[in-house]
């Protein structure tokens, strides 16, 4: 029988307990990275190239040197003495920490000024005079494949990156040739950038004596860093065990801080050169200008059906836009990451994916902006084009997708392209939606609306994701398998300290994490302390980032808790002087068959496991556990927005956006609608706001927060949020990870209710984001503008 | 570089330092004195997570330079708990679950108070337009919001409580 009160004084799972990272975080006293000062620290600021592309005729540091103040100037050349002028990426490409010949992008990195504080450094940025040769740019990766475009990379034999395809194209095309109906469109999701509050930076601090390196970074996998800095550096005598990485607090990630940026690199080689403390802190613009880009996908997708909606097939090709150099963010084995997602929630039995990687001059990247590898562009693209099939029958969007919907007995389903999806229950989530916001009324009121001229458009999206990468077999890093982990040590006190391989940047995990090893030992989460981010003590994991700490991290936790739970039973079996098979553990107590007042808690039997254990067992009450996930989790849910879009400016209203999330368990319902919450945020923002704009020189248009737009709190509609629970099967407490769900979802729900609201005038896409002057051009161009 | 003095007081405490005319009163207040819950996050006064209060009005300190604190009174997040007691904005961050990452919220925080001296019963469209220069990029606003609301209502009770025992007295 569960006991409340001892229910609420453990704040296991299911309890929205309040913050403990909050004290910190509220009074001033978070630790981010430029908070830290260290004596004798110098700062690094960094001179970027003006032009998209150019040869560098030559630099001269002279006039930085001459500034009082300016220690150094650390150009290509300097690194190339040491071989670190370049570095390889994740997808294993090469991009330059600092350039010896040409530059490829504008705001590339071209040197760096060391100086004794971050003002002498500006001042040091600005003197160094280089001489460039403008070059030929391109920024289109349409016309980077055509002939006689400028090359972007003088390596290799021309613009095309890689082709990845993934299905049977054979069938697929058959059931396309057999098809009843089949509909085609362009979409292109555009160029955003995460922009967390924080920007990206570091402090390297090399001890010449110790030959140890300690690196305060801003990184979301800090233990990942540390190898990838060890091997890159070995030749120069960096050793693993002698590299330390620490990750601060983090003011926001969203996959922005997975990446190495060339920042660090020159930090790091510019401490060893000097033996001192070297600060590095990006500017918004070095954020906005260099630093990893998401999606800037052009697709092409095309889906078939029986003439009654029943979907068929789907056929997608892609020009993905890696700007110079491939540094995507991505498991290894997945150039185009989990793009093949794109059947969505819908039982297709056919279908073939193709993307080709190309390069341009723009600056490198493909993180993935609050969502799993690829996963917002593939929801994006089956979401459009369902809608866009089911106008096409002149069925009502939600009829269309109930028909279509995976059913919840299909389960563990596998897909048309081979994903084998754990659990769901999308009508369920699609019909919560749907009576949470009214949508029978809504339908009524719209057509009334359309007779008067007025354009109001209804929008849902039934969105899948696929996270918690994942099961090593075929997710590796660099070959870094892809498990987390979690190390618990109980004190004798019956306290406990719990250790990982991820990072929070606002996830709450010190609370959360507690929360599961509560739920699993009964030990009160108020008495487990969480920590992360530091390689020297947390166990080795790949970190947080597509919403894979819960699946990963978290699993880890409660098996961790688990093994300490099965030393506990044969600590108590000893004392209680009783067979461990006899005894019966209810949270927080092992008690003998029968007799629950003959019971010994785990506070008893910690004490004990240090001053009383059994002879011939081991002393200490400690357990690590690397989870290695049998399978992905597919976290799910549908969404529904109401637009009213004004026909004399084009704007667009959010009237209504009901959110129904899907993420199996919740361990605290709080923090989990908060994350989704912000999730909405950041998927309404690139909806109607964000895009990173060049010209066709390669020059950013918008990189500030003047030009690039994020929401603020009167543009951001107000959320309504509701919960269906279905467990994951495969995941030890059911849960499957939520901090990305809503930022993949809302962007076709908030497209599909603009166009909702203008089909009947003949328009059948709008790529985002939908920004005033395009609606307004897209009505008058199909006479429904108000011109005074 | 040439150097002007300053003296002004920060969360009640008199200071004077020597500064250079072009540093911001926010790299003083974070790098001279060590304040570092007042944050950095744009270059173009656009995302208010150095908020302060100068003088008792609210300055994105990226925008005002030390000098023109001079003889001023700046208050900061580290200002805001007084004798171990949080400020009921802070509370409400807290109970509302207002904060994810927490970069932004020391300057939010900043606006609210302002927002709330000037406003103490707001609507909800009222306090949007109110920290609308401020950007949160983690929460969503919706439980910013709610923050703001709690510590309206606890900063009316907080003052109705005197009051009530003038009356009964």
């Amino acid at each position: 029988m569960a006991d409340k009160s001892n229910s609420e004084r453990v704040q296991g799972i299911g309890h929205s307990r309040k913050r403990v990272e909050d004290a910190r975080f509220l009074q001033g006293r978070g630790n981010y990275i430029d908070d830290l000062k260290l004596p004798g620290m110098l700062y690094l600021g960094i001179v970027r190239s003006p032009y998209a592309h150019a040869r560098i005729k030559s630099i001269q540091t002279g006039p930085a040197m001459a500034v009082p103040g300016v220690l150094a100037v650390i150009t290509g050349e300097t690194l190339k003495q040491f071989n670190v002028h370049n570095m390889p990426t994740l997808m294993s490409d090469t991009q330059m920490v600092l350039p010896v010949d040409t530059v490829k992008y504008q705001y590339q990195e071209v040197a760096g000024v060391l100086a004794t504080d971050r003002y002498t450094a500006a001042d040091g940025v600005a003197a160094v005079d280089i001489e460039y040769e403008p070059l030929p740019a391109v920024v289109d990766p349409k016309m980077a494949l055509e002939p006689g475009s400028p090359k972007v990379r003088d390596d290799k034999p021309d613009n095309h990156i890689w082709h990845w395809e993934w299905g049977d194209e054979e069938k697929t095309n058959q059931a396309f040739d057999e098809a009843g109906v089949t509909v085609a469109e362009d979409i292109y999701i555009p160029r955003i950038h995460v922009a967390s509050i924080e920007t990206c930076g570091c402090v390297a601090k090399w001890d010449p004596i110790d030959k140890h390196l300690t690196l305060w970074m801003t990184t979301q996998a800090p233990h990942a860093i540390r190898t990838v800095v060890a091997l890159v550096t070995a030749h120069l005598g960096l050793s693993e065990e002698r590299i330390r990485v620490i990750s601060p607090d983090i003011g926001g990630g969203f996959g922005g801080k997975v990446p190495v940026y060339p920042g660090y690199v020159i930090a790091v080689a510019a401490s060893i050169v000097t033996g001192k403390p070297v600060k590095w802190i990006e500017t918004r613009t070095e954020n906005i200008a260099a630093d990893s880009f998401a999606r800037d996908y052009h697709i092409h997708a095309e889906v078939a059906a029986d003439k009654d909606g029943t979907l068929t097939a789907m056929r997608i090709n892609t020009i993905a836009d890696h700007g110079y150099t491939d540094a995507a963010a991505n498991p290894s084995k997945f150039p185009a990451g989990l793009f093949h997602i794109a059947t969505g929630a819908y039982n297709f039995k056919n279908a073939f994916v193709e993307v080709d990687g190309v390069y341009t001059n723009k600056p490198p990247g493909g993180i993935a902006y609050r969502c799993s590898f690829r996963v917002t562009e593939a929801v994006h693209t089956i979401e459009r084009m369902a809608d866009i099939l089911a106008h096409t029958l002149g069925m009502d969007p939600a009829e269309f997708r109930m028909k279509n919907f995976v059913q919840p007995e299909q389960f563990p389903y596998k897909s048309a392209l081979g994903w084998e999806y754990d659990s769901g229950n999308y009508a369920a989530a699609l019909r919560k939606a749907m009576d949470m916001i009214g949508y029978e009324d809504l339908r009524k009121e719209q057509a009334e609306k359309r007779l008067r001229g007025e354009l109001m458009g209804i929008g849902i999206s039934s969105f899948v994701e696929i996270v918690g990468a994942g099961p090593s077999k075929h997710f590796d890093i660099l070959g870094l398998k892809m498990f987390d982990s979690c190390e618990i040590r109980v004190h004798p006190t019956g306290k406990a300290i719990a250790r990982f391989g991820t990072k929070s940047q606002g996830q709450a995990h010190e609370t959360t994490y507690a929360q599961i090893i509560a739920e699993e030992l009964g030990i009160p989460a108020d008495h487990i302390k969480v920590e992360e981010g530091d390689t020297d003590t947390a166990p080795y994991g790949l970190g947080t980032y597509a919403s894979r700490s819960t699946p990963t991290a978290g699993a880890a936790a409660a098996i961790a808790s688990r093994k300490i739970r099965d030393k506990a039973r044969k600590i108590a079996a000893h004392l209680l002087e009783a067979s461990e098979d006899d005894l019966v553990w209810e949270q927080g107590k092992f008690y003998v068959k029968g007799s629950p007042d003959h019971a010994k808690t785990i506070q008893e039997i910690a004490f004990a496991a240090y001053t009383n254990h059994p002879q011939g067992m081991e002393a200490g009450l400690e357990a690590v556990d690397y989870y290695d996930p049998p399978n992905l989790t597919y976290p799910f849910g549908s969404y529904i927005c109401v637009v009213d879009i004004d026909r004399g400016t084009g704007a667009v209203k959010i009237r209504r956006f009901v959110a129904v999330d899907d993420c199996g368990v919740r361990i605290n319902p709080m923090v989990v609608e908060g994350q989704i919450h912000g999730g909405l945020a950041m998927g309404f923002a690139p909806s109607l706001l964000e895009e990173i704009v060049y010209d066709e020189n390669g020059n950013l248009l918008n990189p500030n927060f003047m030009d690039y737009l994020l929401p603020t709190a009167v543009e951001t509609p107000r959320w309504e949020v509701g919960e269906t629970v279905t467990p994951s099967p495969h995941h030890p407490f059911g849960a499957k990870g939520v901090g990305e769900s809503a930022t993949v979802g809302a962007p076709a729900a908030i497209a599909n209710a603009v166009v909702d609201a203008m089909w009947h005038l003949g328009v059948h896409n709008i790529d985002i984001p939908i920004t005033p002057p395009k609606v307004w051009k897209i009505l008058k161009d199909h006479g429904a503008a108000l011109e005074e | 570089m040439n150097t002007y003095h300053i003296s002004l007081t920060v969360n009640d405490q008199k200071v004077e330092a020597d500064v250079e005319p072009r540093m911001l009163l926010v790299h003083f207040l974070r790098e001279s004195l060590s304040l570092t819950g007042t944050h950095i996050g744009c270059d173009t006064t656009s995302c208010g997570a150095c908020t302060v209060h100068l003088n008792g009005k609210p300055v994105k300190s990226c925008t005002v330079l030390a000098v023109q604190a001079n003889g001023g009174a700046v208050r900061t997040v580290e200002g805001l708990a007084q004798n171990g007691q949080l400020h009921p904005i802070q509370e409400g961050f807290h109970e509302k679950h207002g904060l994810q990452c927490g970069f932004c919220t020391p300057g939010m925080m900043m606006t609210a108070i302002s927002l709330l001296e000037h406003n103490p019963d707001p609507t909800e469209d009222e306090i949007r337009w109110g920290i609308s220069g401020n950007l949160c990029r983690c929460t969503g606003y919706t439980n910013i919001v709610k923050a703001i609301q709690y510590a309206a209502k606890k900063m009316h009770a907080q003052q109705d409580v005197p009051q009530t025992q003038a009356e009964m007295g």
